[in-house]
């Protein structure tokens, strides 16, 4: 029998239903539960909205709270069962929750595009209030008296003219009767009776994750499983030429090697291929992947160079691109101007190097697959392994355990399809963990990209044209390999929205062919594009001799609602009317990180300086001002950072200031040291000593994070405050030092001054 | 035949020698707390004690336990928690968590040997611990916390 170490409450809704307890839409509960009943499979449908999805409560009081969308870090196990459990007034003392399998009848589970809140704030409240109905109805009934003399407090219903009392645990049988009202006959609570929104609450695993006792990818185990290591083709597209693998079989623990088939392109999600060494312990693979000789056939990617590259992106940035937006006539506006300012700018590839490498632990059994892993994304696990074995992907059950980290690499499960694959291959349960080195060589990365900007000033210094244009291999290569040109999603990403208020503007983009995969990674295009945006308009406040706060205000302009409904901007599948681009809010969280830094009023020393970038991405508003001090030898110490965040309302501010101070690290690393580089199609960086992450020493000492108070729709956190951090860090170093960083990362600046 | 403890159990081990100490104590012991990270004494997600040192389990050959008693995360807090993973509670230090195993034996090394660190001292013990989701000013508030025993 399977069993997976620490994973407490596991079986909690068997013994739920044994003890005859109220669970709302009995049917749709996560399928591990009807799995060990053996009923699993039965009744699939792809209806997006049931949040009778969500709740269940035993007669015992405990309300359990499922949890669909995955843990990396951001807190949103806890976040979005606050919420339902704030509207079904629930005591959160007495709320357990938990991770939902990979199933459509969720929704979508991709947790990516810092969408879970702003997606399902209103699902969860439905399931909370669905739930309080059913309770105060079935008290209701129990006394004889109407529903609308009854209100929920606290985990019981009361009835008002008696002060009668009946706890939700004593209400859950009778309240599972009752059949299940309609939307229309719901009433939400009012914000004024918020218990839990607005002020949240800590990690539902914060103890566990203390005590060593969380459960991650890493850390999944079946008895009599297997420990594969793959070595993967250096280059992408490469193939096994031949293979030699017999010192890798005598090593202590090694049990045989697989061969994994190459992909069929485009690659997408599927494995890269490779030799795999399956052995009895982690260990044990790793040295029998030493041992392996194999000859590759490397493909066309070996020519895949990155210096070259650099050249080629550059000369494209200078050469008339593909018109993505247009406003006036930038021609006419430069060929009249007095004061033309142009710079190019580049930033390279990135890896995600999250802290857990990719892991997957699988057992096949015939048509049925089990699987335990770290995904950002378990209903394309299951999708992906039902392609690969030839199965339906309701037989493939895909178990969610926590992220260390995710970035946006585990919404690729090619790590759980190669554990399938070995599984079935083997026979046994196969753990599947990629090493460091595989991490940071076989990553979707980041797209590396070049932007050209070239801008013309009035006499006052004010624009009166600008022109930027963007290169970078799409994320689209990855399902299109002849994909050249930036995708919508990834224009709109901090390039098509550029809100300045300027009258003549065109935003280009020009192609370029990808040659290793190209993914999402925490703030995807924002990263170079607001690097660009926000660098370039700093220069201009400095070829015109101004502030560059009252600068970048007055090129933000007045208050207004940008309209890009003529380009289609997809607005991060945002309702424009809902989530306008709304300048004012720009504006203001500018004005706010400004006077938090003490802006303008402040006397800095020799070597300091202070910069500033504002940025709105997945329809959240962030202002940032960094501090810097750069000594003779040109090191940069970071000693402050302010930050102020217009997310609209937000659930759990304290989870919401880490991700907030989290991003500033995150942007540290990229400005830094952020540089992943290919000679012949082969990654050059392998591990932390040459793709280097921030450390303690080297972050900013200390972040302040200010969550503007906000009764707007919700936007995301996870994501968007990396953006406008890297130029913020450039711009200061700039005023510290007057050398302007155009290309990243710093290592590759020379600051001393 | 290597003896040593873990976590004050005696122990024995007579696989490969050269096995990492991590490897060993996820693998055989099943003690998933302890993490891998990088393999190379890069980022200290893997990090227990030895003898009451922080030492890097991922490059800890099984052949230097001998005689050694190692404490890993499952072993740190006695009958309550230990001052610094009550800190790290108390400051809400983890995202994802992965690393935070490493960074309380980290934090907990230092604690033992020096009750009030400074910044540097700080900066110093634990700049071989990566966080990639940047809590490190929470671990710093959190080890603070600990040695002025508000936590």
């Amino acid at each position: 029998m399977s069993t997976i170490e620490n994973v407490s409450r596991r079986g909690f809704l068997k013994g739920a239903l044994a003890s005859g307890a109220f669970i709302i839409g009995l049917q749709y509960l996560p399928k591990i539960v009807r799995a060990e009943g053996a009923v699993a499979g039965t009744g699939i449908s792809d209806t997006v909205f049931r949040p009778d999805l969500f709740v269940g409560i035993q007669t015992n009081g405990t309300v359990y709270i499922i949890a669909h969308r995955s843990e990396m870090g951001t807190g949103i196990r806890t976040t979005l069962p606050l919420i339902l459990a704030d509207e079904l007034d629930a005591d959160w003392a007495r709320v357990e929750v938990e991770q939902a399998i990979g199933d459509t009848r969720y929704g979508s589970q991709d947790t990516d595009g810092s969408h879970s809140v702003r997606d399902f704030f209103d699902v969860m409240r439905q399931a909370g209030a669905t739930a309080r109905l059913m309770l105060t109805q079935a008290a209701a009934a129990q006394w004889n008296v109407p529903v609308a003399e009854c209100f929920a407090n606290l985990h019981t219903i009361v009835h008002r003219p008696t002060g009668r009392k009946a706890g939700y645990g004593d209400l859950a049988l009778a309240a599972s009767k009752l059949p299940v009202p309609k939307k229309e006959e719901l009433q939400f609570k009012p914000k004024s009776a918020w218990r839990y929104i607005g002020k949240g609450a800590p990690s539902v695993d914060l103890k566990d994750l203390c005590t060593g006792k969380a459960v991650f990818g890493m850390d999944a185990r079946m008895d009599g499983m297997l420990y594969a290591s793959i070595e993967h083709p250096p280059v992408l597209g490469g193939k096994v030429k031949s293979v030699d693998d017999k010192e890798a079989l005598k090593v202590m623990g090694v049990q045989q090697t697989v061969a994994l088939d190459p992909f069929k392109p485009p690659h997408a999600f599927q494995p890269l291929g490779g030799i795999a060494v399956i052995a009895n312990n982690t260990w044990a693979a790793f040295q029998g992947r030493e041992k392996l000789k194999i000859e590759w056939d490397d493909g066309a990617n070996a020519a895949y160079n990155s210096d070259q590259y650099k050249k080629q992106l550059q000369e494209t940035a200078r050469k008339p691109g593909k018109v993505a937006r247009n406003a006036g006539d930038v021609d006419a506006a430069f060929a009249k101007a007095g004061k033309i300012i142009e710079a190019d700018y580049y930033v390279p590839h990135l890896a995600h190097a999250s802290m857990e490498p990719p892991v997957a632990l699988a057992d096949v059994r015939g048509d049925k697959v089990t699987v335990w892993t770290a995904t950002q994304n378990p209903q394309a696990v299951q999708s992906e392994i039902s392609r690969a074995l030839g199965i339906p992907k309701e037989n493939v059950i895909c178990n969610v355990t926590l992220l260390g980290g995710g970035f946006g690499r585990k919404s690729k499960p090619d790590y759980a399809v190669e554990a399938a694959i070995l599984s079935k291959q083997v026979g046994r349960p196969v753990k599947v963990v990629w090493r460091r080195e595989d991490d940071i060589q076989f990553d979707y990365f980041h797209s590396v990209a070049a932007m050209y900007m070239k801008a013309a000033l009035d006499d006052k210094g004010r624009p009166t044209a600008w022109l930027q244009r963007s290169v970078f291999p799409t994320i689209s290569s990855t399902f299109a390999p002849d994909q050249t040109y930036g995708a919508p999603f990834e224009l709109a990403m901090g390039w098509t929205d550029v809100p300045f208020e300027i009258a003549n503007l065109r935003v280009e983009n020009g192609p370029a062919t990808a040659h290793v995969r190209i993914g999402w990674l925490r703030s995807v295009s924002n990263i170079y594009h607001a690097f660009a945006v926000s660098s370039f308009v700093d220069e201009l406040a400095k070829a015109a001799g101004r502030d560059s706060l009252e600068y970048l205000l007055e090129v933000i302009g007045q208050p207004r609602h940008i309209d890009l409904k003529a380009i289609g901007y997809p607005n991060y599948g945002g309702a424009p009317d809902a989530y306008p681009i709304d300048t004012g809010r720009l504006r203001r969280v500018t004005e706010m990180a400004a006077e938090k830094a003490g802006w303008g009023k402040r006397k800095l020393g020799k070597g300091a300086g202070l910069g500033i970038s504002v940025h709105r991405s997945f329809l959240t508003y962030v202002a940032t001002v960094v501090e810097v001090e750069v000594d003779d030898k040109g090191k940069v110490r970071i000693p402050r950072v302010e930050t102020v965040v217009d997310a609209g309302m937000v659930v759990n501010p304290d989870i919401t200031r880490a991700q907030f101070e989290g991003a500033a690290v995150f942007g540290t690393s990229i400005a830094r040291t952020g540089e992943i580089t290919a000679t012949n199609g082969r990654i050059d960086q392998s591990n932390f000593h040459d793709y280097r992450v921030a450390r303690m020493n080297d972050a900013p000492v200390q972040t302040n994070v200010t969550i503007v108070d906000s009764s707007a729709p919700p936007g995301g956190v996870g994501e968007p405050g990396v953006p406008p951090f890297v130029p913020a860090l450039c711009n200061a170093i700039f005023a510290a030092t007057g050398k302007r960083v155009r290309e990243l990362p710093l290592s590759r600046n020379k600051l001393a001054v | 035949m290597i003896r040593f403890k873990v976590n004050g159990v005696e122990r024995t081990f007579e696989g490969d020698a050269e096995m990492p100490l991590l490897w060993y104590v996820r693998d055989i012991l099943g003690m998933t707390g302890t993490k891998f990270g990088c393999g190379m004494s890069l980022c200290g997600a893997c990090t227990v004690h030895k003898n009451g040192e922080a030492i890097r389990a991922c490059m800890t050959p099984m052949r230097t336990v001998a005689g050694a008693e190692i404490v890993t995360i499952e072993g740190l807090a006695g009958n309550e928690l230990h001052p610094v993973q009550k800190a790290w509670m108390q400051v809400n230090v983890p995202q994802c968590g992965y690393c935070q195993s490493g960074q309380i034996m980290q934090a907990a090394a230092l604690f033992n040997k020096k009750k009030r660190p400074t910044d540097q001292e700080i900066d110093q013990a634990m700049s071989g611990n990566i966080c990639r989701c940047g809590t490190y000013q929470r671990i710093r508030a959190a080890i603070k916390a600990a040695a002025e025993g508000k936590a």
